[in-house]
């Protein structure tokens, strides 16, 4: 038998189980490298939108999370959003708009010195949910709250 | 021209920092109203927030963020004086960067 031989089909063998698991999302790409979560903003569901940006779409709805946004936004295009959480260890915050053509608007990494606090405004295309999901000690917990539109955001 | 506008206030052990950053976010979604074509993409991608040097916060942002986007977070340990940088980056390569003094 040839070493040198064995060694590369062991190193081969690796290369490959590594990268199956970066396919099936067990290593997620945008967490080991911070690059951008492409794949998550390209969904066009709910489910794919939370499963891309934090890597699961189990969520269970929480008190702990707060989420702040007008009942009734005249204006589509600049809905302002604020999620805070009571709980702590929150390691990324995602805001996603249910009526949104890709529902994921925005996604947060907290580092550990981060209060779960994040403010920013949003574009929603029609009436819909909002949906504010926070990771946090590995679980996914959510709030939800429509938002009414009169004037879309997106399009036009 | 400096895109980025920061504010940032310590509180009892609180840093808040909110930014608002001059961009135009196309979101790739409208139409020309001439043309009936598709106006590109061209929005923020990546946020990034350091305090003295340290990451504390990073963001990705699709288009569904409005135009002149706004962004608060809050964060602990810093002290007034110490220094806020926000960065960002977008679909089409371009970027920038300030800093700031939290108050």
């Amino acid at each position: 038998m040839n070493l040198l031989r064995r060694k590369l089909v062991k190193t081969a063998a690796f290369v490959g189980s590594a990268a199956s698991l970066v396919g099936t999302g067990v290593l997620l790409p945008q967490r080991v490298l911070g690059a951008y979560a492409t794949d998550a903003f390209a969904a066009r569901d709910v489910n794919g939108a939370i499963s891309g940006s934090l890597g699961s779409a189990e969520h269970s709805p929480s008190d702990s999370v707060k989420l702040k946004a007008p009942d009734i936004a005249e204006n589509g295009a600049v809905v302002p959003v604020t999620v805070s959480a009571s709980m702590s260890n929150v390691v990324a915050i995602s805001i996603i708009v249910a009526g949104n053509p890709g529902p994921l608007t925005s996604t947060y990494t907290l580092s550990s010195a981060c209060e779960p606090f994040i403010s920013t405004r949003v574009r929603m295309a029609k009436t819909s949910d909002v949906i504010a999901v926070v990771k946090a000690d590995g679980k996914l917990y959510s709030a939800t709250k429509e938002v009414k539109v009169t004037i879309g955001g997106c399009g036009g | 021209m400096a895109s980025i506008k920061i504010r940032a206030k310590a509180q009892d052990g609180v840093t808040t920092v909110k930014t608002l950053i001059s961009h135009k976010m196309e979101s790739g979604q409208r139409k020309d109203s001439k043309t009936g074509e598709k106006i590109p993409a061209h929005h923020i991608t990546e946020v990034m927030a350091e305090h003295n040097g340290k990451q504390v916060m990073s963001a990705n942002w699709g288009g569904a963020i409005s135009q002149n986007p706004y962004l608060s977070f809050k964060f602990k340990g810093a002290a007034a004086g110490d220094t806020v940088k926000i960065s960002w980056v977008d679909n089409m390569g371009k970027g920038d960067s300030a800093e700031a003094q939290i108050k």
